[in-house]
């Protein structure tokens, strides 16, 4: 990169940490609220990236091998990160829809799936 | 029987016996069947169901609430898109008169129409011979609705809200009886199964047909049993006698 063209590239990330100080983003910070902390499946880090890998994954293993384990289930994901006033992990400060909206990418895993939280179903043994 | 050690020793004790004939006749492996969760569903295993139409009671839709309960299948009001699993069909042989009942569902086919035409492999069958619908993969096309001789599927037609946790299913896409899957898989029985029971009728019987000493393959043994279109050589995992 020429000289002149690095200044100006400095300068314009400057100006957007600026505008970022100021609060004169557009769209609303994700609110990552987690109400029951303790240690999440993964680092967090890896889950920021990776989580859908890890649920596409877990959710092949499922539905056509049966197997149900707890580590990357959708299911242990609501479970812990439902917020206690709502119960969803849905809603404009839910933990999957916020961040979601913040990142503009659709969640369209709770039209199918519960957001929230339940007991699994007894089910008397054979 | 509610102290959770004791059952869990019971638990143990079962599995640590299990396969192992402790009486002629008598073994503990129906106590022990349930896998474990990292354990993928087994092709040793062919789960079934045996219906007995003479002890179906005459209006009785025990078996019919028990799944819409289990599965969350709402009624909207509106009967002709509503999603039925289960469904209770009244026979009636014209020459002789007789009359019989029995609840249809999916029947689980060995050899599956509705496997074949999917054109997205959304419509499977399990290792286990359950067969089952990806919602993932699905595209909502109906091919396997067509398909079924059995009209055991439905399509979703309207948003859902409000789905059980075990049970994921929504708007466009096909779903049919998962044989309650999520509580075979924890080693239980399917919901209409244990609600005939409760009701004191017994007209259901869920086990596995590979495993000669399971009651289910003792009861068809000895009572004569028949798959429903038997003509079509689909070899329904769900058997009916009395119709
Ligand atoms: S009964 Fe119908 S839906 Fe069920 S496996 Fe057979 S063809 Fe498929
Ligand atoms: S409706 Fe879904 S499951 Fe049925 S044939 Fe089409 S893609 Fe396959």
């Amino acid at each position: 990169m020429p000289r002149p063209l690095a200044a100006f590239a400095v300068l314009a990330v400057l100006a957007a940490s600026v505008a970022w100080a100021a609060g004169a983003s557009r769209v609303a910070k994700p609110v990552v609220a987690v109400e029951r902390p303790g240690s999440c499946v993964e680092a967090t880090d890896v889950m920021r990236r990776d989580h859908m890998r890890f649920l596409t994954h877990q959710r092949d293993r499922t539905v056509h091998e049966g197997i149900r384990t707890k580590r990357h289930s959708l299911a242990g994901c609501v479970e812990c990160h439902a917020a206690a006033k709502t119960g969803s992990v849905l809603g404009p400060e839910g933990f999957c829809q916020s961040c979601h909206a913040y990142a503009g990418v659709r969640l369209d895993c709770f039209e199918c799936h519960a957001a929230r939280p339940g007991g699994a179903s007894a089910g008397s043994a054979r | 029987m509610s102290d959770p050690g004791r059952r869990a020793f019971l638990g143990t004790a079962a599995a640590a016996l299990a396969g192992a004939a402790i009486a002629p006749g008598i073994r503990l492996v129906e106590l022990a069947a349930a896998r474990s969760p990292e354990e993928a569903a087994s092709a040793k295993v062919r789960w079934g169901l045996l219906v007995d139409a003479n002890r179906c009671a005459s209006g009785c839709t025990a078996c019919v609430t028990a799944c819409r309960t289990e599965n969350g299948l709402a009624d909207t009001g509106r009967p002709r898109t509503d999603a039925q699993w289960i469904r209770i069909v009244d026979l009636r042989d014209p020459r002789t008169g007789r009359e019989a009942r029995a609840p249809v569902m999916c029947q689980h086919c060995a050899h599956p129409p509705c496997v074949d035409v999917c054109p997205t492999g959304a419509s499977f069958k399990r290792a286990d011979g359950i067969v089952l619908v990806d919602r993932h993969t699905c595209i909502g096309c109906r091919y396997c609705m067509m398909a079924c001789p059995y009209k055991a599927r439905s399509f979703v037609h309207e948003n859902l809200a409000d789905q059980k946790p075990d049970v994921p299913r929504g708007k466009g896409c096909v779903e049919s009886c998962t044989l309650c899957v999520h509580r075979v898989d924890r080693g239980g029985t399917p919901a209409c199964v244990e609600a005939c029971a409760a009701a004191g009728h017994g007209a259901m019987l869920f086990g596995d047909l590979n495993d000669p000493e399971s009651a289910i393959a003792k009861r068809l043994r000895e009572l004569p049993a028949r798959a429903l279109r038997a003509d079509l050589a689909l070899d329904p995992g769900v058997r009916y006698a009395g119709v």
